[in-house]
């Protein structure tokens, strides 16, 4: 099975900057990866070099097989891209801007006119002109032509910057559907904490290079950051008996003991607390965050040489 | 439905929306109408037909307004769209950058022919109307005239892509636009004039003069509507159109020439670029 993207070595120079450094790593079908990064890390870049938006310096870059730049044009039927803040042409309404793209991607009339539902635009907001649609509107405008034909990969560049909290919500749940189907999704993202139960896969670039590259539960193992165990002793007198223990347990003021547990000793320590049921009212398991990893592989290249 | 044809679509569908389509329109014909009740008053009686002196009046118009209508139309082309985000998301679609081109600049330039030809047909219309007697060879030379402005507007509409197709800023672009207009329209025939003025025409060989007539759009345009022996007896252009020898066939590939080669560079300036 060919790999519906592949990047290999994939470098992106602005005179001596460099946009993206040596980027490799390919996308398979019915994969969800999150490309994270804080603004200006290289996602808009690699996500253009992907659409053959621009030529890349150095290295191939391969889009359901064909080269992006000077390959056929026809695997562009097969994607769907959603830019960053997308725009439209504001005179038009959105079934004319739907049916035109639609032509584009030979997408027949029947085959699209449900999409106004899939994303929840209403048909009186469709013979509307784009002049007078809110931002959630557009976005929800822009997922429709990004999803126009099933396309079997989806890019989208920060798809829920601006949206409310439920949009965001019904958001993912299309974009899931699809991935269920087979489509492969690639999503950049600064909002971490949204992508945290959706993205099976993460990549974290930062100024241009690859800094990381797995599940969110190998990107924890690699980054061995502490899991923090929280609980209430049932009483004053058990609280005490806990100090003595190998694990530095602090008190906090809400009378709740709390320790920062390495990866490897979690099971044991929890095994330990929980041994007797009674002793305890309450306890909390905090893993880290993909915020906290982010930050981790951040802070980590920052010392590298 | 080719890839062209429906950029092209869309491209009208706009422009009869944002009414670009019925205010040119509307400024040609009135502009037209104004031009052939009045503008033959003046000559008082000539020995040439009303006919061909609204064609004078007509083309003398077009040389001014149509080329500033064809940059005003296509200096934002490209870079309007690039600027507004739109540009982007129609280039991840399986369209060729050099269909978008040539699609786009199909639609304004049949957006053109329309204003054009309804506008300067109307004030045709107005003469049979009003009873003025007309030849045959007038109306054809009156046809010609509307088809050569549609291929003058069409020269500049190519200058405009070929701008938009260059810069990064739509101001630039106006800027740039405008220039393009006072240089073609205005100064290089002031400069002209004034050097043969100033050498008396000593040096100026009529093949050199044909060089500098063609390489300038709207003085090919002029020779081919105000040069012919009716029009010219109005125009006193014929003086000029004789000394240059230029025939109607070079005059009309030249100006050809000018779309041609604009609108290619604009097509590869545009395969070339990054976004």
């Amino acid at each position: 099975m060919t790999a519906t993207i592949s990047l290999e070595h994939v470098s992106k120079f602005y005179g001596d900057t460099a946009a993206i450094n040596d980027v490799s790593f390919s996308l398979g079908e019915g994969e969800l990866v999150a490309l994270v990064g804080h603004n200006g890390a290289g996602k808009t870049t690699l996500i253009k070099a992907i659409l053959g938006l621009l030529r890349p310096t150095d290295g191939k870059v391969r889009v359901l097989g064909e080269d992006p730049v000077s390959g056929n044009l026809v695997v562009r039927r097969e994607v769907g891209y959603l830019p960053e803040s997308v725009t439209f042409h504001l005179a038009l309404t959105g079934r004319e801007v739907l049916s035109f793209y639609a032509k584009l991607k030979r997408v027949p009339a029947d085959r699209w006119r449900n999409l106004f539902d899939q994303v929840g635009l209403a048909q009186n907001a469709a013979d509307r002109t784009v002049r007078t649609y809110s931002k959630g509107m557009r976005q929800r405008l822009g997922l429709a032509q990004a999803l126009l034909g099933e396309p079997r990969l989806l890019l989208l560049d920060e798809p829920t910057s601006g949206l409310d909290p439920a949009l965001r919500r019904s958001f993912y749940d299309l974009i899931l559907d699809f991935q269920k189907k087979g489509t492969t999704v690639l999503l950049s993202s600064h909002a971490l904490s949204e992508l945290e139960e959706r993205a099976e896969r993460v990549v974290i670039i930062n100024g241009g290079n690859k800094i990381a590259d797995g599940t969110l539960d190998e990107l924890r193992r690699i980054a061995c950051l502490p899991t923090q165990i929280r609980f209430k002793p049932s009483s004053e007198s058990a609280a005490h008996s806990w100090f003595d223990g190998p694990v530095r347990w602090i008190e906090r003021k809400d009378k709740f003991l709390e320790a920062s547990v390495d990866h490897s000793e979690k099971i044991a320590v929890l095994s330990a607390v929980t041994s007797d049921p009674a002793a305890l009212t309450s306890m909390t398991v905090i893993e880290p965050t993909l915020d906290d990893v982010y930050a981790h592989f951040l802070q980590r290249q920052g010392r590298k040489p | 439905m080719n890839n062209i044809v429906i950029i092209a679509r869309k491209e009208i569908q706009e422009g009869l929306r944002n009414r670009w389509v019925i205010a040119v329109t509307l400024l040609l014909a009135s502009l037209a109408l104004t031009l052939s009740f009045l503008g033959s008053a003046p000559t008082g009686n000539v020995g040439a037909g009303r006919l061909d002196i609204v064609i004078v009046s007509l083309a003398s118009l077009t040389i001014f307004l149509v080329p500033l209508i064809a940059l005003l139309l296509s200096h934002d082309a490209i870079v309007g769209e690039l600027e507004r985000g739109t540009l982007l998301l129609l280039l991840s679609y399986p369209v060729a950058r050099s269909q978008i081109v040539f699609g786009k600049f199909l639609a304004h330039i049949l957006i053109l022919s329309f204003a054009t030809l309804l506008g300067y047909g109307a004030a045709g219309l107005a003469l049979v109307v009003a009873g003025t007697p007309t030849t045959a060879e007038s109306w054809t030379a009156f046809g010609a005239m509307i088809g050569s402005s549609i291929l003058l507007g069409s020269v500049f509409t190519a200058i405009g892509y070929l701008v938009s197709a260059t810069v990064s800023q739509r101001s630039t672009a106006g800027g740039i636009a405008l220039g393009v207009w006072l240089f073609f329209v205005i100064i290089y025939d002031m400069g002209l004039l004034g050097a043969i003025v100033s050498t008396k025409g000593v040096g100026f060989s009529p093949g050199l003069l044909s060089i500098l007539l063609m390489a300038n759009p709207t003085d090919a345009y002029r020779l081919l509507n105000l040069g012919s022996e009716t029009a010219g007896s109005v125009s006193a252009l014929s003086g000029l159109a004789a000394s240059s020898k230029l025939s109607p066939t070079v005059l009309m590939a030249s100006l050809a020439l000018w779309v041609a080669v604009p609108l290619s560079l604009a097509m590869l300036r545009f395969s070339r670029r990054e976004l």
